[in-house]
């Protein structure tokens, strides 16, 4: 098959690094390729972990079919480079949701087997990978074997957040959960400070199914943590009948920014509009509203490309979660950091996690997780972030690996205490490491 | 208000597709199938044809038949015809979107002119007894004028143009449309990764720009449409001078 040299990035446009890609249009085709090569769906993970850098890069995009959709028992089979945007498009109408979201529709379901995604309902429904009824996965050897919970389970969690390391995802299945209608009903709860934003978290009163705190995070003093905790579950039929309650539909159109931004755009002063702006308009008392799942869950799919808003030399997204006993005051040192450093995080969001699940290099675990976009044209990115990543380590936290582009192989070791025993998955099913990526080189992980 | 003339409406037709698993024809066939037509989708590759077939019923809810054939035998073709007639009770039109592009020369030859030309023949006696109908075959820009970089794939589909147009004088007395498609860079597996490509359009802008020669009935359609243009200045340069470019 022909080889394409293109220079690649992740969503984050940092790094870019160039890659051989090539693009299978058949299933059949679907294959270990070289002795480097990884699999890439739509190239949303932030920072390396689908470039492969002077190696092969295989593109799913064009191996997105439906191959069943039970729409009784709500159980949906497709390849794996289908986006996740195609399958609402497909089961909203019939009755059906995700079980487990991304803050992004337009991801491939294969990228989110491979990294586990969890949404904004991980504290009470887990992540996607609990959900995932089997998945065909095409192993270094060129073999093709059905992976399940009951069915080659090692294989199958180590697949699930292995970040396509143990070989191609090729078709999955998956359950669905049941909806009456496509919208959410929705209410937005402010607080004052960090503590208050974490007791908030906790209480039922303002818990609901899904729920997530957006974090001023350039506010101190006083006010250092602020947020606005957005609660929301599918609606029901009496509430859909409610004819007195607001709705916000699905926007219309996309728009895309049609360049990359000039870097610095995102500077202090316009975030810290931005955050003013935002907290002053959700923080009033308002009643709950029912917003369309387009709006509560993809909000940034609105504009097509927005990580050009950082420009050219693109930006991190740090994401860690840090355990319940030390989450307050972990994610409290985070934030200090942050604003001792003067660091314009235009994005902070905070949201409670829930049980993990048996996959060995699955992110989520019980406790909090804190997700900034720090651009990189701060120049001294790389020591403030191993300043957070020793605050994380310190407090047992971790790194989520589809974000990351900058952790080394001793901190990733340290934040994921499974990982010996994944190795000895990948070990069994790829001894000579054919599956790897930019990401597993850095991190060494699978060598 | 908006008036609908009759003309304008594009009926339900019943459609058969030769060369599916093409990225083309694939596109195509999603248009075509959200738009509510009845198809027939025949393709070489029995995995693949059951995959894109299955996809595009899931997708759009609408119950399409698939068939195989192997187009290289040509043998073959009368039969994998009349099962798309019994399957789909009659045809209103056909869309050819086999092509093929690789280093056997022979190979090239054979699927993109004489494959093609036996085809299409089937079809336009089963068109000239109906009276009625399109066919709709893809061919090239790269038939519009031999250059050294993809002059043996250029003439096969060039070969085909002409077949195409003698094909469309034929059949204009026994009301049948005959549409020549000359698509440019399409984003297919036929391109991916080849250097020096500009302009280069998605196989569904493609697809769609198909779907609507039904209803547009051209002679000639080159996709996207600047291609013409394109292709205008190319063909205008003198010989004495072309033989001297690198294109």
């Amino acid at each position: 098959m022909r080889k394409l040299l293109k220079p690649i990035s992740g969503w984050a446009n940092y790094p870019s690094q160039n890659c051989y890609l090539i693009r299978p249009e058949k299933y059949c085709d679907l294959a270990c390729h070289s002795s480097s090569c990884i699999p890439r769906g739509q190239g949303k993970s932030y920072g390396d972990a689908s470039l492969n850098k002077d190696a092969t890069v295989i593109l799913t995009e064009k191996l997105n079919r439906f191959i069943a959709f039970d729409k009784e028992q709500g159980i949906l089979t497709a390849e794996a480079g289908i986006t996740l945007a195609e399958i609402l498009n497909l089961i909203v109408p019939a009755g059906w949701f995700l079980p487990v979201t991304p803050g992004t529709q337009y991801v491939s379901i294969g990228g989110c087997v491979a990294t586990d995604v969890h949404g904004k309902n991980h504290h009470h429904s887990g992540s996607l990978g609990n959900y995932i009824i089997e998945f065909e996965l095409i192993t270094a050897n060129q073999k093709k074997i059905i992976c399940s919970p009951t069915q080659h389970t090692e294989i199958f969690w180590a697949t699930i957040g292995g970040m396509g390391l143990t070989g191609i995802i090729g078709t999955v299945r998956l359950k669905l959960q049941p909806i009456n209608n496509p919208f959410m009903y929705t209410q937005h709860y402010a607080s004052d400070n960090l503590e208050q934003t974490f007791s908030m978290l906790e209480d039922k009163t303002y818990d609901d199914n899904y729920s997530v705190a957006w974090i001023d995070c350039l506010k101190t003093g006083k006010q250092f943590g602020r947020s606005i905790i957005m609660s929301a579950h599918h609606a029901t039929k009496e509430e859909i009948d409610r004819t007195y309650l607001y709705r916000k539909m699905a926007a219309k159109k996309q728009y895309k920014l049609p360049f990359n931004f000039p870097s610095g755009v995102l500077n202090r002063i316009m975030i810290r509009t931005f955050n003013e702006l935002y907290y002053s308009k959700n923080a009033k008392n308002t009643p709950p509203y029912l917003s369309h799942y387009q709006h509560y869950f993809y909000p940034l799919d609105k504009i097509k490309y927005w990580n050009r808003f950082y420009g050219k030399k693109g930006f991190i997204q740090y994401q860690c979660v840090i355990p319940n006993p030390r989450a307050y005051s972990g994610i409290k040192q985070l934030l200090e950091v942050l604003t001792q450093r003067h660091c314009n995080s235009f994005l902070g969001v905070l949201k409670r996690l829930g049980k993990a699940n048996p996959a060995p290099l699955s992110f989520a675990i019980p406790g909090y997780t804190l997700a900034l976009d720090i651009p990189v044209h701060n120049n001294n990115i790389l020591s403030l972030t191993s300043k957070l990543d020793e605050i994380v380590l310190a407090n047992h936290g971790r790194i989520y690996l589809a974000k990351d582009a900058l952790l080394t192989p001793e901190k990733f070791q340290n934040m994921y205490p499974n990982y010996p025993s994944w190795l000895e998955i990948k070990k069994t099913i790829d001894p000579k490491n054919y599956f790897s990526s930019s990401l597993s080189q850095r991190l060494k992980i699978g060598s | 208000m908006k008036i609908i003339s009759p003309f304008d409406k594009l009926t339900k037709q019943k459609i058969m597709i030769v060369g599916c698993t093409s990225a083309i024809a694939r596109a195509t066939a999603a248009q075509l199938a959200s738009q509510r037509h009845s198809l027939y989708l025949i393709g070489r590759d029995k995995e693949e044809t059951k995959r894109i077939c299955t996809d595009l019923i899931i997708r759009y809810n609408n119950p399409i038949q698939h068939g195989y054939v192997d187009i290289e035998s040509l043998d073959n073709h009368q039969a994998c015809f009349d099962n798309a007639i019994a399957a789909l009770n009659g045809i209103d039109g056909v869309i050819f979107s086999i092509g093929y592009m690789g280093e056997d020369i022979n190979k090239l030859l054979w699927i993109n002119y004489n494959c093609a030309v036996n085809f299409l023949e089937i079809c336009a006696t089963y068109f000239e007894q109906k009276k009625y109908g399109f066919i709709i075959a893809i061919s090239s820009v790269a038939g519009d004028r031999g250059r050294q970089s993809n002059y043996i794939y250029g003439s096969a589909k060039g070969g085909l143009t002409i077949y195409l147009q003698g094909l469309r004088n034929r059949l204009f007395k026994s009301n049948v449309n005959v549409v020549t498609i000359k698509p440019g860079f399409v984003d297919t597996p036929m391109t991916f990764g080849l250097p020096k490509l500009f302009l280069v359009a998605s196989p569904e802008i493609v697809g769609k720009a198909i779907a609507k020669t039904i209803l547009k009935k051209p002679n000639v359609a080159y996709i996207p449409w600047f291609w013409r243009y394109i292709m205008l200045i190319i063909k205008l340069i003198p010989e004495t001078i072309f033989k001297r470019l690198s294109l």
